[in-house]
């Protein structure tokens, strides 16, 4: 979806393109240690 | 029924099992659409196309000071009642609280750089949020620094209750010293109208996404966090048996 953003084209995109490779970041590392941490307790209650 | 049983860690897991596919789904509709009704608004009068920063700014500076709230809640249920889920959801949020701290400061400067021609001024508003910033590092690296989990949790409280100082300027800032270039609150209870509906409606529905991403999060985080406590502790008892 094309949007006209005129002489701020660059000030715009780089405000979006860093929040956003922040956030899906932030998202990302969530995500794995959030697996790392299952498979971590997982792997202990099968020893015990 | 009381609120104090899901300091229980077993019945937290249960019930933020139960919760979170739906808080996720909200998040993944209301985020993505918000941001879309932003990107898609016309240019204003004023600021240009510059104006679909604030879809992003807003929300993270509002998410900033709120996160740093909830963490001075948690911590006081902590430091009062002694509730480990608490302590843990404090420690959880703060990463979350970082990174949009870190959003509005870099939306912020990239927005006000055309706007006021300038990326950065020692302006009350600005100056309270960085310090803010710094006040998330430092509790992050508190947390990493102190061994013993309960004197953690102790220490971080009081952190986060004198950090509060700053998560309060950064949000009254403007109001307290009638300087510096950041404008007062666009956003206002009173009566005006400050903001247009063709701004204002997206720009309430990406708050709302940006909430209930946090609270996506931080329910992830926090199940995250007592499961490495569980762990460290079975690991102990392998020690001490």
């Amino acid at each position: 979806m094309m949007v006209e953003l005129g002489r701020y084209a660059v000030p715009v995109l780089t405000a979006w393109g860093i929040s956003a490779a922040l956030i899906v970041g932030l998202i990302v590392q969530t995500l794995a240690a959030g697996a790392r941490a299952r498979r971590a307790l997982e792997e202990v209650e099968r020893r015990g | 029924m009381s609120i104090w049983e899901y300091a229980n860690p077993v019945k937290f897991m249960r019930t933020s099992g139960a919760v979170l596919p739906w808080v996720a789904a909200a998040a993944a509709v209301s985020l993505p659409a918000g941001l879309l009704w932003g990107w898609l608004t016309p240019e204003d009068y004023k600021q240009g196309a510059t104006v679909k920063i604030m879809f992003l700014h807003v929300p993270a500076a509002m998410m900033a000071i709120n996160i740093w709230v909830m963490m001075l809640v948690a911590s006081l249920i902590w430091l009062v009642r002694r509730h480990h889920v608490s302590a843990l959801a404090a420690r959880a949020a703060a990463p979350i609280g970082a990174v949009m701290t870190l959003v509005a400061l870099v939306t912020g400067a990239v927005w006000g750089q055309p706007m006021w021609g300038t990326w950065w001024e020692w302006d009350p508003r600005l100056t309270s949020f960085l310090i803010l910033f710094l006040f998330y590092l430092g509790y992050m690296a508190l947390w990493g620094a102190v061994e013993n989990p309960d004197s953690a949790a102790d220490l971080t409280g009081v952190l986060c209750l004198v950090g509060s100082v700053f998560a309060l300027l950064s949000r009254y800032a403007v109001n307290f010293w009638n300087q510096g270039l950041h404008q007062g609150a666009s956003l206002s209870i009173a009566p005006g109208e400050r903001m247009s509906a063709v701004y204002k409606y997206p720009l309430y529905l990406c708050m709302a996404g940006f909430f209930l991403l946090f609270l996506t999060l931080l329910l992830l985080r926090t199940r995250t966090e007592i499961r490495r406590r569980r762990t460290a502790a079975l690991l102990a008892r392998e020690v001490r048996a």
